[in-house]
Parts: C-alpha cells; structure tokens; sequence
C-alpha cells in the first residue's frame, strides 16, 4: 500500500505543494529537450535528404564545438574562430560527400548507416588528435552569450531561468522557423524533399544529388554547431556529449524520422519526461534513471504507435 | 590445382548437407585446430596467450552472438555489452553463493540467465520492425547497466562497486583468479569457444537457421510458411543473448579476472557491432575475421610506431586506432559491404580454379 | 499428398469459398462483396483489369488482410478472418507478383524452407544436429529433389537466389510453394515477365502440379491465351466487384467482360 502511495501518489502531492519547483524542473526538462530536439533535426535534415541516418551527428556537434573552442584557444577572436568554424564544417559535409557518400550512392540504407559509424569513429579519433580528449570550456563572452539568470519570485517560491538558456531557446526557435521555411519555400528545399522521396526520379529531372547532400550535410552541420555552442556553454566540451547524442533516438521515434516539427515536440516531451522522471520518481529507485527512462518512454510509445506522432504510417504491400 | 573438388563425389544427401564437404576444407579445420590447441600454447608466450588469443576467442564468441541475432535474423542489437554484462554478473553471484560446485557449469548456466533478459527485450519484436527494434535493445543496454550499478547486490556489497573472480579449480588445477596460468585460461577459453561454436554452426546450417534466415529476408513470405515469427525471433534473442552472457562470464573470469560495471557499456556494444559487420553479417567465419581485425589490429598498431622508432604517445596511438578504424569501416564497406568474409570466399573461389584466371 | 489438419473435401466439392466479401483501405475500396469459390481439384483463374482487386482477393485468403465484411469458409469452416499461420497450417500456399524468395538463401535452401512445417525434430537434435535432426533433414531433402526434378532447376540449386534470372526465381518460388504439399496453390500472375518459351513452361508445370499432385490452384493472370487453356473456371473482377464467374468459354462471350477488359471478343 505504502509503495502504491509513493509511486502513484506522492509524487503528484509535491508537485502540488510546492509549485515553484515543478515549473523550475519543467523548465529545466525544457530546456535539456529543446537541445536534444535540435540534435534530431540534424538526424532529420540528413535522413530527411538522403534517406541516411546520421550516427555521426553526435560527434558532429563534439567536433564543431571542439573546432570553436581550439580555434579561440589558439587566439582567434570569437566571431573569427565562429567564421572559420563555420567553413570547416563545410569542408566536412564536401569531404563526407566526396569520400563516403559517392561511393557508396547505391547501396541499401543499411550500409550507408554502417558507414556512419566509421564517420563517428574517425571524427572522434581525429578530434582527440587535433584538439586533445580533456574538457574544454566553450567560447561565452567572446559570443555575447549572457551569464547569470533571471530569477522570478512566483507560485510561493523561486523560479530561476538561466539567460544562457532563454538565448538558447530563442535561437533554436528562430533556427527551426528558418529551416522550415527553407524546406518548404525555397527551389533547394524542394529539391531536398524531391530527393529524400526517390533518388533516381530526382536525378531525372536534373537534380544533382552531390550537391544536395553537400548541402542538407553542410546544413546539419550549422545545427550541430549551433547546438554544440549552447550545449557547451551549459556543461564544458568533451566527447561525453556524444552518448548523449543516443539520447536523440527516442527523440526521432517519437516524432518520425523526417519531420522537423516532430523533431521539436517529440524532443521537448523527452526532455520534459526525462527530467521530471528523473526528479519526482528518480528518489524511488535510487537515482539516476535518466541514463534509461527517454528509451522507456520511446519503446513504450513504440509498441503503440510505430511511426511516432508525425511519422507516416507504415503500409507494407505484398 | 590444389584447391578441387573434382573427383570427391557425395554418394548420399547426408554427406552433400556436411558443413565442409570439400576436403582440403577439412584438412584447413584440422590444422587450424591443431595449431590452437597445440602450436599456441607451446610456443606461444604469456603475452601472444594472455593479450592477443583470449580475448580474441572471447570476442569471437560474443561476435557469433550478436551475428546469429543481427546477421541470421535481421534483428539489430545495440545491447550486446549488457547481455554479456548479465552472464558475467550471474556467474559471479552463482559461484559466490554456490562455490563448490564447478565455475565452468556456472560460466555455461549464466548463459541460461542471459538468454532469458535476452528474450524479455526481445518481446518488443512482436509489434516492432527493422530499426525501430534496436531502440528497445538500446533500452536493455541503458537499463541493465544501471542496474549494474545500483543493485549492490549483484557485485556482493563491495564498496568499490567492482566484482573481484574468487579462485577456482578444476580437476586440482588453477583456472581462476590471479594464480591461474594463462595456459589454463586459454585452454578453458578454447575448449568453451570451439564447441559453441560447433553448435552454432549446427543451428545456423539446420532447419532453425533457415527459419531465421527467412525472417530476415522477407518475413511475409516465411509467416505464410508456417514460420511463427515471435518464437523464432524470441528464440534469436535467446540463443544470442546466451552466447554474449557465456563470453561475458568468460571474460571476467578468464581474461580480466576482475570487472566493474563499466566494461559492458555502449561501447562495447558498437564494437562488437563493427566486428560482424566488417567480417561479415550472417557469416560464423566473419564473425572470428572481424573480431580478429577489430581487436588484434589496435594491439599491433600499438606496436608499429615503438617499431618504426616513431615517439608517440600511448594516447596518441589510441587516437589513430580511431581514426584508422573508422576509415577501415567505410572502405570495407565500399570495397565489400559482404565484409571479409565474402573476401574470403572470393579468394576461395580463385584458388578453386589457380592457376587458371577462370 | 495431404495438408495436415482439417476434414477431407473430396474432388468436385468446395474447398474455399469467400461470401460478401469487402475490404477497404481508408477511403478506397479495394473489394466489394464478392463471392465466388474453388473446387478441389480445379484450376480457378482470377481475372481482371489492374486495379480489380485480384492481389487483394488473394492476400485475404491467405490471411494478410482481413475484410471489414464478409466470411471465408476454408474446409468446411468459416471464419471472418484466415490467419497466416492458419492458411499454412491447413495447406494454402502461394506465390507473389514480385517474387517473394529469400534473398540470401540458394534455390535448395528457399525450398527446403517451405517445408519447415513439417520439420518436427526439437530444439536438441537441432544443437546437434546429429540423429532425428539429421535423418529429417536427408528425408525432407528427397521430396525436395523430387520436386527440383519435376521443375527442372537441378543446375542452380546452390545458386543464391538474388542473382538467378528473373524466369528461375519464379520457378524456385513455385518449388517453395509445392514444397509445402499445399491443398490450395494461390499462384499471383506466375506468367509476369516472362518469354513464350518460358510461359509455356511455367503452363506445364501448372498443369502437371494440378494433375500430378492434385493441387487446387487459384491463379491471378493477364495473359488471356493461358488462362483460356489452362483453367477450368473463371472469375472476373472489375474495381473490385465481380462481374461474371464461369467456364472461360461463357466469360469470354460474356458482354460485360469484354467491355471492361477484353476489349474485343477473343
């Protein structure tokens, strides 16, 4: 009886009383989501165009982040290291393009996915190389990024919102309504979704393939930076952040693999469960279930709606 | 000309389903056994023994079970490490609470413990397809780890939360904890991986083999052929997970000696991913070829720059190892998506007809 | 040859018969209430523009859709809905328009798997493969090779399936299919793709299996010359209604059949 309480009960009694923490750790879960959110738009721009899902996405936003960091470290000032980083990141989609993805232009997805892990390995193999495996501190000052936080006397208590994070908030905000403009309004995002339907009636129509998969690379790349600075600017650089990337799959089962509204919402409900989870039943079993309750909640979604909230519904024909 | 089959003529359906109907095939067997079982532990020192054969057997072993799983069945895994986490932890708890009975039936009854997890992340399958089913084995892989961690129990209380392997014998030999030899370990190690793998090799060339097999390929057409799909696919994660929990348990108690829940991350799930698929998905013999590329390679570019007279840094070498891993992945799979061991095949195929170009 | 299970329909009488049967998928109608059945023994041809519904008839006898209305009634019993194990179990077996074979498998192994429900020995004989694993293997091997005799693909037995030309596949599918010993063969369009030589092949093999073995067959085709030879009674589908059932000589006179498919009288 007592443990029914504390599992079905109780948790819901201190979110009631004390109000203010709840907003506090549903903002929090907000925040984690919204970053885990724009991990999977990288996945989703990638899988979106060329019917590839990145694994190497995690190791991109590590690496464009390391890039940044390196770059200010060896005395570059903020909004140059930013520039140049922004062109590597380019020269990464070309070679990526040039050295994996033409080769391999006809194989099953399978294969293109496996390749991906050798993406991942090798990024994180050479940015140990290059920049070093110890934590680093992101660039803040140097890119205007405000310090400190805001804090509201509300609902009995205290909420705190970090300036760092309503940035960021804002800035994925803006990212996300640019790119779906993009997709849906421009010539090249039409031939970005006339290319993630078929490759070859793409190529038919005089689409070049290479280019758009340099593109939507290069693009999921400025995601991945954009992520990596506000992800950094929270908790320092290092190649942990690349586990966090798995987090991004239950993100995607949630809201499909080719949808970037899904992406957003599906991301915002796993952080949001995650971090309320973690807070309000976390005590119950010792802690630390965010390593395995966004996976939960995705197989349990999973089981009853198999293509996620945005995805389209799966009809196999015979 | 060395290499025919011309003239060996199968007089019966039993002698054509052999798995090596070709001679030489049989003698390659043979020599490769003796080698293992002979040559190695002779000349071999502690080191080639200790750093280089075990692991490379316990990894094979691991190897065969996420392919019967991944590569027969179509089924992809990210939750290898946490199955061989749970035979490496049931093992242990079964010889601290039952000592004197012998560690080798423990080390095969905690493959039983596995393959029952193994089957519980499996039900998934029932509604889940291709891809979207490696996310419940990512959950088995999360979960179980933390498991690992905050059920104290499962490493007897220690405060440092690692598991320490008790001393064991065998027939008034050492096999475990730090006095036994290398010699012994990797006797055990062999004996244990040559027999699984004979059965394996059974399943896989049988009726259950195909069963698998055409689930992967098309599991419409194999459910209109009778072919249950859940209980083969649950039998899959069984068989699988019961192979990964055997090498789990051999890998703490043979070769480590010792383990702490970190062994059996994500990492170590996505190596054993690389090793089937660069040797070769739905292949027994890719499954030794891509654990011998993945683990010995790193210990031998270990060794080149010292050679070479280059000073580099041990961290430095292990950065390479990265990256050349990670350009290995992607060539092999430009080169052969098959893995090595359709290279393999292919070289088999021109010495069947050397010295003639076809 | 029997299929294991079930009450034995003698020659002549109904083995399968669908009654009402309609299927949609969200707005569009796949089939409307038809009726129609197969008599054992029979070879039934299903014809009928593209888009008629024949594929989808199919698939629900087999038990890959089910109808929203409507029953089948399989060996005497009646059930609103066939279920995939079920209609293997009680002896339908069936080919498909894009040629359904295990890709990574050979010919051999694509065959020896259609007789996996007859494979009985367990799980520990399999680990050994050794005794009752073994002697049900060469035993279900012969009748293998009986049926690769019959369909004459001794030359690419070990051949992966993916890389026999497109006539072969067919032909190993239609050995997977016999191999299950089936009461009822739903063949869908076996002729597709394929040469004169070829089709008149693929006629015989039709032919002998119906005579040699007593297999019912039920068989989706376009090409109107082998339907008229080799079947004995017709069924016409038309956006997913029937309109006109018969022998092939009363449907190709029939008016309605020729206005909606046959286009001039054949």
């Amino acid at each position: 009886m007592g443990l029914l309480y504390q599992i079905f009960i109780d948790p819901f009694v201190q979110m009631a009383t004390a109000p203010d923490l709840f907003v506090q750790t549903l903002w929090e879960g907000l925040v984690g989501g919204m970053l885990y959110a724009l991990i999977a738009l990288g996945f989703v721009l990638i899988f979106k165009a060329s019917g590839v899902f990145n694994f190497a996405q995690g190791i991109m936003v590590v690496f464009a982040a390391l890039t940044l960091v390196g770059l200010y470290d060896a005395g570059l000032p903020a909004f140059v290291a930013l520039g140049l980083t922004i062109v590597v990141m380019f020269l990464l989609a070309f070679t990526v393009e040039r050295a994996v993805l033409r080769p391999l232009v006809n194989q099953p997805d399978i294969i293109l996915f496996m390749a991906t892990f050798g993406i991942t390995y090798f990024l994180i193999g050479f940015g140990e190389f290059v920049f070093g495996g110890d934590p680093k501190v992101m660039v803040t000052d140097g890119l205007f990024l405000p310090k400190g936080a805001i804090t509201y006397k509300a609902l009995g208590g205290i909420v705190q919102l970090q300036k760092l994070d309503i940035v960021a908030a804002i800035t994925a905000t803006i990212m996300v309504a640019v790119l779906g403009v993009f997709f849906s309004k421009t010539r090249i995002g039409r031939a970005l979704r006339a290319v993630a339907d078929s490759h070859s009636a793409a190529l038919s129509v005089g689409i070049s393939l290479e280019q758009i998969w340099v593109i939507v690379w290069f693009a999921a790349g400025l995601v991945a930076l954009v992520t990596g600075i506000f992800w950094g600017a929270r908790s320092d650089v290092s190649f942990a952040l690349e586990v966090i990337a798995l987090k991004a799959l239950p993100v995607l089962i949630l809201g499909g693999f080719t949808s970037i509204p899904g992406a957003i919402v599906g991301g915002l409900i796993i952080g949001v469960g995650e971090k309320l989870g973690e807070f309000y039943w976390g005590p119950l079993v010792g802690g630390g279930t965010d390593a395995w309750f966004a996976y939960v909640i995705a197989l349990v979604f999973l089981l009853f709606r198999p293509q996620g909230l945005f995805g389209e519904t799966i009809i196999e024909r015979v | 000309m060395l290499y025919r089959e011309a003239g060996q003529f199968k007089t019966s359906y039993a002698s054509d389903f052999a798995v090596f109907p070709i001679l030489q095939d049989r003698i390659g067997i043979a020599v490769i056994l003796a080698f293992a079982f002979v040559i190695i532990p002779l000349t071999g020192n502690d080191f080639l023994v200790n750093a280089v054969m075990i692991p490379f057997l316990i990894f094979s072993l691991a190897a065969i079970g996420l392919n019967l799983l991944t590569g027969y069945t179509g089924l992809l895994s990210l939750g290898t490490g946490a199955f061989m986490g749970v035979g490496a932890y049931a093992c242990y708890k079964l010889t601290t609470i039952f000592p004197n009975v012998n560690i080798i039936i423990w080390v095969v009854a905690s493959g039983f413990f596995s393959a029952a997890v193994g089957a519980i992340f499996g039900l998934p399958s029932l509604r889940i397809k291709g891809f979207y089913l490696a996310i419940a084995t990512l959950a088995a892989q999360f979960f179980l780890e933390w498991c690992f961690i905050r059920i104290p129990w499962l490493y007897n209380n220690n405060v440092s939360g690692a598991i320490e392997v008790p001393q064991r014998e065998l027939l008034n030999i050492i096999i475990t904890g730090p006095r036994a030899t290398a010699q012994t370990r990797y006797y055990i190690v062999l004996g244990v991986v040559v027999l699984m793998t004979w059965v394996a090799s059974n399943l896989v060339h049988g009726r259950i083999g195909r069963m698998w097999m055409a689930v992967r390929d098309m599991d419409i057409a194999a459910e209109l052929m009778g072919i249950r799909l859940l209980p083969t696919k649950l039998l899959a994660f069984a068989v699988s997970s019961f192979y990964c929990g055997v090498a789990g348990a051999l890998m703490v108690f043979f070769w480590y000696g010792g383990s702490e829940a970190s062994v059996f991350n994500i990492n170590q799930s996505f190596t054993i991913l690389f090793m089937i698929i660069i040797g070769g998905l739905g292949s027994l013999l890719g499954s030794f070829l891509g654990a011998a590329l993945i683990y010995v390679l790193p210990i031998i570019l270990r060794f080149v720059p010292p050679a070479l007279g280059l000073p580099l840094q041990a961290a430095t070498i292990e950065h390479i190892t990265f990256m050349v891993v990670g350009i290995l992945i992607v060539f092999f799979l430009i080169v052969e998506p098959a893995g090595l061991a359709r290279l393999w095949l292919i070289g088999k195929q021109k010495l069947r007809v050397w010295p003639f170009p076809y | 040859m029997r299929a294991p299970g079930g009450p034995e329909v003698a020659a002549g009488e109904v083995l399968l018969s669908v009654e009402n049967v309609s299927l949609s998928f969200g707005g569009v109608k796949a089939v409307s209430d038809v009726s129609f059945d197969i008599r054992k023994g029979e070879i039934r041809a299903i014809i009928g523009p593209n888009g008629a519904g024949k594929t989808s008839m199919l698939n629900i006898i087999n038990g890959f859709y089910r109808p929203q209305q409507g029953r089948i009634t399989f060996k005497g019993e009646a059930r609103a809905k066939m279920r995939p194990h079920e209609a293997a179990t009680g002896g339908i077996a069936r080919t498909f328009q894009n040629v359904a074979l295990f890709r990574g498998m050979t010919a051999l192994d694509n065959i020896m798997a259609g007789r996996t429900l007859k494979m009985h020995s367990n799980f520990f004989w399999q680990l050994l493969r050794y005794g009752p694993a073994m002697q049900e293997e060469v035993e279900h091997r012969r009748s293998v090779e009986e049926i690769i005799d019959f369909l004459k693909i001794q030359e690419i037995r070990r051949v992966p399936v993916g890389r026999l030309p497109y006539g072969l596949q067919k032909r190993v599918e239609l050995g997977r299919a016999l191999a299950m010993e089936p009461e009822l063969l739903l063949l869908d369009e076996p002729m597709a793709g394929m040469n004169l030589e070829e089709k008149e092949d693929m006629s015989r093999f039709v032919l002998d299996a119906n005579d040699y073995y007593g297999t019912t067959i039920a068989l989706i085709e376009h090409d109107m010359g082998v339907v008229m030879d080799l079947s004995d009674r017709v069924v016409v589908l038309d956006h997913g209604i029937k309109i006109a059932d018969g022998t092939p000589d009363e449907v190709k006179r029939n008016q309605a059949v020729i206005d909606a498919y046959l286009g001039v009288a054949h």
